[in-house]
């Protein structure tokens, strides 16, 4: 028996799920997630899958703590603004969960690093704020062969859509290439409903979870999106397309490139 | 005549309340083998009504159901 009496009964309301179980309760405590991004859709899903006892958490962040951060990012709390986000949404997981490894990482991805940090997980959940850094991340999970969940929002909107690389539509197999820059404002320039961040990452934390289990039907082949001013949801069917770059069956993309090269040189 | 019942494991569960006490038969049930006898022993009340219905839900079967002296419930189910 792996868990104590105190393990038992924080996992209780997961135990007596028909679906998870003990036995699933244990694939959750064997997994091992990567979160890039510890902002609005990073701080969510690190704190609903810290909770629900994701053994092996990592977290890829190199940015500090801001006061605008706070209104939705919802793991740094005031006193930690200045703070590395790494550092402040790690504290958070370990206190909800001290049973789970935190694996804090401090750096900004690019294509020369992000398919040896993301080879050590068996998901990956997607909450960067740029396009670049959106591409990058599918491209590579693509290549390392590694389930994601994409995730973005703006205002008042949100879409979401879970790759099983090789077997259901990717990222790219919809969106092509990154828009050009500023042809899409970011948060910062158009501004965003808090609360959806949250909507948003916890969707992605439940695909993680169901990932994990192997229960249910995963968000593949089609990409939900919602506006929370009208509370529509609404679930677009999509299919691999045989002559995506990257998942394709020639595909044209075999390296990764940094489509914001000079933000990622800044950094060495 | 009735073949008597073998007994794998009881577990005593009383006090316990839900739904710990199903967590607990869920655990008892997952080291048995398929086919082994598990006797729990309920409270009266909640745990009597809704720990049965739960196990039967997943599959397994409740073979007996009787009230004890104390007013608590021996149940026996036998693993899917």
């Amino acid at each position: 028996m792996r868990y104590s009496e105190t393990q038992l009964e924080r996992y209780s309301r997961h135990i007596i799920l028909q679906e998870v179980g003990l036995e699933g309760q244990e694939k959750i405590s064997d997994a091992r997630v990567l979160i890039i991004g510890a902002g609005g859709l990073g701080a969510p899903a690190a704190l609903y899958l810290a909770a629900a006892g994701v053994g092996t958490i990592g977290i890829v962040d190199n940015d500090r703590v801001d006061i605008s951060n706070l209104q939705r990012q919802i793991a740094h709390f005031t006193e930690d603004v200045g703070r590395e986000k790494v550092v402040s949404a790690s504290a958070k997981m370990r206190a909800i969960n001290p049973d789970i490894t935190v694996q804090p990482l401090e750096m900004l991805l690019c294509a020369d690093n992000i398919r040896g940090v993301i080879r050590d997980y068996d998901f990956v959940i997607d909450g960067t704020d740029n396009f670049p850094t959106k591409f990058l991340v599918n491209d590579a999970c693509v290549m390392e062969n590694i389930p994601f969940s994409h995730g973005g929002i703006l205002r008042f909107d949100g879409q979401t859509m879970t790759v099983l690389p090789g077997r259901s539509a990717c990222y790219r197999c919809i969106f092509r290439q990154p828009p050009p820059p500023d042809a899409v404002p970011t948060c910062s320039q158009a501004g965003v409903l808090g609360a959806i961040a949250g909507m948003l990452g916890t969707i992605q934390a439940a695909e993680a979870l169901k990932h994990i289990l192997g229960i249910g039907q995963l968000l593949t082949d089609s990409l939900l999106t919602f506006n929370a001013a009208a509370m529509n949801f609404r679930k677009i069917p999509l299919q691999r397309q045989a002559d995506c770059p990257v998942c394709g069956s020639n595909p044209t993309i075999t390296e990764l490139v940094d489509y914001a090269q000079a933000a990622c040189a800044m950094k060495h | 005549m009735d073949q008597p019942i073998e007994i794998t494991t009881t577990k005593n569960l009383r006090g316990v309340s839900c739904p710990m006490n199903l967590v607990y038969t869920k655990v008892a049930l997952a080291a048995l083998k398929s086919g082994q006898v598990l006797e729990i022993i309920l409270d009266n009340g909640a745990p009597i009504n809704n720990v049965p219905g739960s196990v039967l839900k997943e599959n397994h079967e409740i073979l007996e159901k009787k009230q004890l002296p104390d007013g608590a419930w021996s149940v026996l189910v036998r693993k899917a």
